[in-house]
């Protein structure tokens, strides 16, 4: 790390072109060279980049992986999600504070060390584990920890703390992690056997109309969650009237949960890609956009490597594969920790150089997007399917799964189940049949999609997974007869309460007052007329906020209040004298006592 | 038949509120051939002489007494309603719930550029009641029934809703009642 100086800064803006739009990655490279983003920096950043100062600051202040304050050359960043709480994240924890001799959110006395929690790192099924600057650790444990600080007390350097390396590629040269795939079931589709680029060649030989008609026969839909039909979107983005078009992936797996697209960047990266340069034919696209989570950074080398070799092999560029007329690249767009990124508008904002903050739609991405053009935002797992529809046929495609959904669906499931991992599945099996398979037919409540899907009992398993009962975009979190689900709850509220990115009042607010509430019906200290606050509020924040994330941050309590109201109920105390049992006078009177030196008269 | 009882209170509030229901101009004798007022700042009845159907609560919590007041109208009233912003929401005096207690009477007592206060101290006399370290709204102290938002809900809305309550007939609260902007 260097000693702040203005032109590393303006050769940073210069490499990327002095471009407005690039601002992410500029701040990322100045954070890399100094440690932080210096107040000059800032001020260096938006006269480079013609901007005013307060866009810059903006922009550093958003974002969790981005400080203006020194922190340590080396943060270490404990997932602290229900599923790395469950596993004992509370001991990993007190193991790192007691030998940082530090607390989270600290920085140890040389400086050298940064101690916090960050949401889920999509490794719940190797939980509990951290990131240390960009190499992950999993499977802590307190002897671990103090091993870590050590040997980071040592040298200095996290990647020599990766002793033993994963499977796959997760061994790669260009990764070398100690992440493991778990992929526990291979389908036909994600996992299944085909041949490279051959894709990409049967969509040459078509025209895009021909192509976007084959994904529609397949009625392939979106596998981020909300389940759009892709063939739709696209057809939608072509017919859109502009010059310039993008095909954006969105590999911003933040739902706490998933982490199935981490496994298809590590093993399956050229199955994306090809899927991404098929969409590029299809919807008349120039460029490609891989934007991926600060978290997966360990990932990148590898995939840039692979984009080279695409590249090499005219798989990317110009002509691609001799088809003149068609040329199309894919860049990589880095995120600096925000769950709201996954939001397809917000991602286009972050990719634009912005605040992740959600726009407000209509106009769809499909009409207006990334800088202003038409642009198609898929799932990682949905550019894979799509390739292998245009490889195998939609025919193929459309007879596997349920009447309604057709194909496999990748599920990442972690908690309290034998066998945690990645399963790739069909469409139609029910999620009682799915557990059996993970080992955790004893589970008392899953949480299917993350927390903004929903939590069912045992009485809802007999639900088939499929977009017309229990979608879900790939999260399956099982929880054990033992645990406490308005914990659960509460913790994702706590999620949620932190990721909004505060735009809208009805997210803003009514996260933290649900989130306080479940923590006063926790504490017995509410009547039942608590259940219909929640409810109320629930539904406020649900239908009033702008954007995916506060439609669905009220779902773990209305949910669990559709599926597990006795829970609600057994806490809750009648109160008929109409006095809140939440008001604690002499909680409320403390201060001033103490001021006055008296006792209260009246209480 | 007896008259029904009707009892009032500002707590933290500008008896605005209090004003906005004067402003029903001549219905008051209306009001009074429907109603008794028991504990109010209208009749100056200081405490409860017994049950009462409504209280109208206006300003929130923001010392000990006004929570005594309110939960001695909790116990006293059927219903129980937060009039105006004050006692929904804290209003204005919840401009100090950012501020610690001790840093806002230090500045209002001591520090503050026009203050003269020879003594240098806060002033703690026993008739004094002790400040609350935040502003409450009502319904975080005692449960509420109603709420009528507005600082001060005009004097039209205190009318349709006591009326409405007092006949058992739906309450009629036209769109320009109740907007506020």
């Amino acid at each position: 790390m260097t000693a702040y100086n203005e032109t590393i800064v303006k050769d940073i803006c210069r490499r990327f072109g002095n471009e407005r739009s690039r601002m992410m990655d500029v701040v990322k490279e100045v954070q890399t060279s100094f440690g932080h983003v210096p107040n000059e920096a800032m001020d260096a950043i938006a006269r480079a980049l013609s901007c005013p100062r307060v866009e810059v600051q903006s922009l550093v202040s958003f974002y969790a992986f981005l400080t203006e304050r020194p922190k340590g050359n080396i943060i270490i960043r404990l997932c602290d999600d229900v599923i790395d709480r469950m596993q004992g994240f509370d001991r990993i924890a007190d193991a790192f504070k007691e030998e940082l001799g530090i607390g989270i959110g600290e920085t140890t006395t040389d400086g050298k060390i940064t101690l916090e929690a960050t949401p889920c790192i999509g490794m719940c099924d190797q939980a509990p584990a951290a990131l240390i600057n960009d190499v992950i650790v999993t499977n802590l444990t307190k002897d671990a920890a103090r091993e870590i600080v050590a040997g980071l007390r040592e040298h200095g350097d996290p990647q020599r703390l990766v002793k033993r390396l994963g499977d796959g590629n997760n061994a790669h040269e260009l990764v070398r992690a100690m992440v493991v795939n778990n992929v526990r079931r291979k389908g036909d589709v994600i996992f299944g056997e085909g041949k490279p680029s051959d894709g990409l060649k049967n969509a040459l030989a078509m025209s895009p109309v021909e192509v976007i008609r084959a994904v529609k026969t397949s009625r392939l839909r979106g596998r981020g969650g909300a389940g759009f039909p892709t063939g739709i979107k696209w057809e939608f983005t072509r017919a859109a009237k502009d010059e310039t078009r993008y095909v954006i992936c969105n590999a911003d797996e933040g739902e706490p949960g998933t982490f199935k697209d981490r496994v298809i960047l590590t093993e399956k990266a050229d199955l994306l890609f090809e899927g991404m340069t098929i969409a590029g034919y299809a919807i008349g696209a120039q460029a490609g956009i891989l934007y991926l989570r600060a978290e997966y950074v360990y990932l990148r080398p590898y995939l840039e490597h692979a984009l080279a070799e695409r590249r090499k092999s005219g798989l990317l560029g110009n002509k691609i594969l001799g088809h003149a007329g068609f040329n199309y690249d894919i860049r990589i767009q880095m995120g600096a920790g925000a769950y709201i990124c996954g939001e397809e508008t917000s991602l286009i904002s972050s990719a634009e150089g912005f605040r992740g903050d959600p726009k407000t739609r209509p106009p769809f991405p499909a009409q207006k997007g990334y800088m202003g053009h038409p642009s198609a935002v898929n799932n990682v797992e949905t550019l894979c399917c799509v390739t292998r529809i245009l490889e195998r046929g939609a025919g193929w495609y459309a007879q596997m799964g349920s009447n309604g959904t057709s194909g496999t669906k990748l599920l990442s499931v972690s908690g309290d189940c034998k066998i945690p991992g990645v399963y790739e599945i069909p469409f139609g099996i029910t999620l009682k049949e799915f557990l059996a398979m993970a080992g955790a037919e004893d589970a008392a409540a899953v949480q299917v999609g993350g927390p903004s899907g929903q939590m069912v009992g045992p009485a809802e398993f007999n639900r088939i997974i499929c977009y017309d009962d229990l979608a879900t975009g790939g999260a399956i979190m099982v929880f054990g007869p033992q645990r406490d689900l308005l914990w659960v709850v509460s913790r994702f509220m706590e999620f949620f309460v932190e990721e909004s990115c505060g735009y809208c009042t009805p997210c803003r607010v009514g996260n933290v007052l649900l989130r306080r509430k479940i923590e006063e019906v926790r504490a017995g200290k509410c009547d039942p007329a608590a259940i219909a606050y929640l409810e109320d509020l629930g539904q406020t924040v649900k239908i009033a906020s702008r954007c995916g994330l506060g439609q669905t941050s009220a779902n773990p309590v209305l949910t669990t209040l559709k599926n597990f109201r006795p829970l609600y109920t057994a806490r809750m105390k009648e109160n008929e004298a109409g006095m809140q049992m939440t008001f604690d006078i002499s909680a409320a009177v403390r201060d001033a006592e103490i001021i006055a030196g008296r006792k209260s008269a009246n209480f | 038949m007896q008259k029904p009882k009707i009892a009032t209170a500002s707590l933290a509030g500008c008896f605005g509120c209090h004003m906005s229901l004067l402003d029903i101009d001549d219905r008051i004798l209306k009001l009074i051939d429907l109603v008794d007022f028991d504990k109010s700042p209208v009749d100056d009845i200081k405490e409860f002489t017994g049950r009462c159907l409504v209280g109208l609560i206006e300003g929130g919590c923001c010392n000990e007494e006004n929570v005594r007041v309110l939960q001695e109208f909790r116990k006293h009233c059927d219903i129980l309603i937060s009039v105006g912003d004050c006692a929904i929401d804290g209003g204005l005096p919840a401009l100090r719930n950012g501020i610690p207690l001790k840093e806002c009477l230090t500045e209002a007592y001591i520090t503050g550029p026009t203050v003269y206060n020879p003594s240098g101290k806060i002033p703690s006399d026993s008739e004094i009641p002790l400040l609350l370290d935040r502003i409450y709204p009502c319904h975080e102290v005692v449960k509420i029934d109603y709420y009528l938002p507005g600082c001060p809900p005009p004097a039209d809305t205190l009318w349709q809703a006591l009326t409405a309550l007092l006949s058992g007939k739906p309450i009629d609260l036209p769109y320009e009642l109740i907007k506020y902007d």
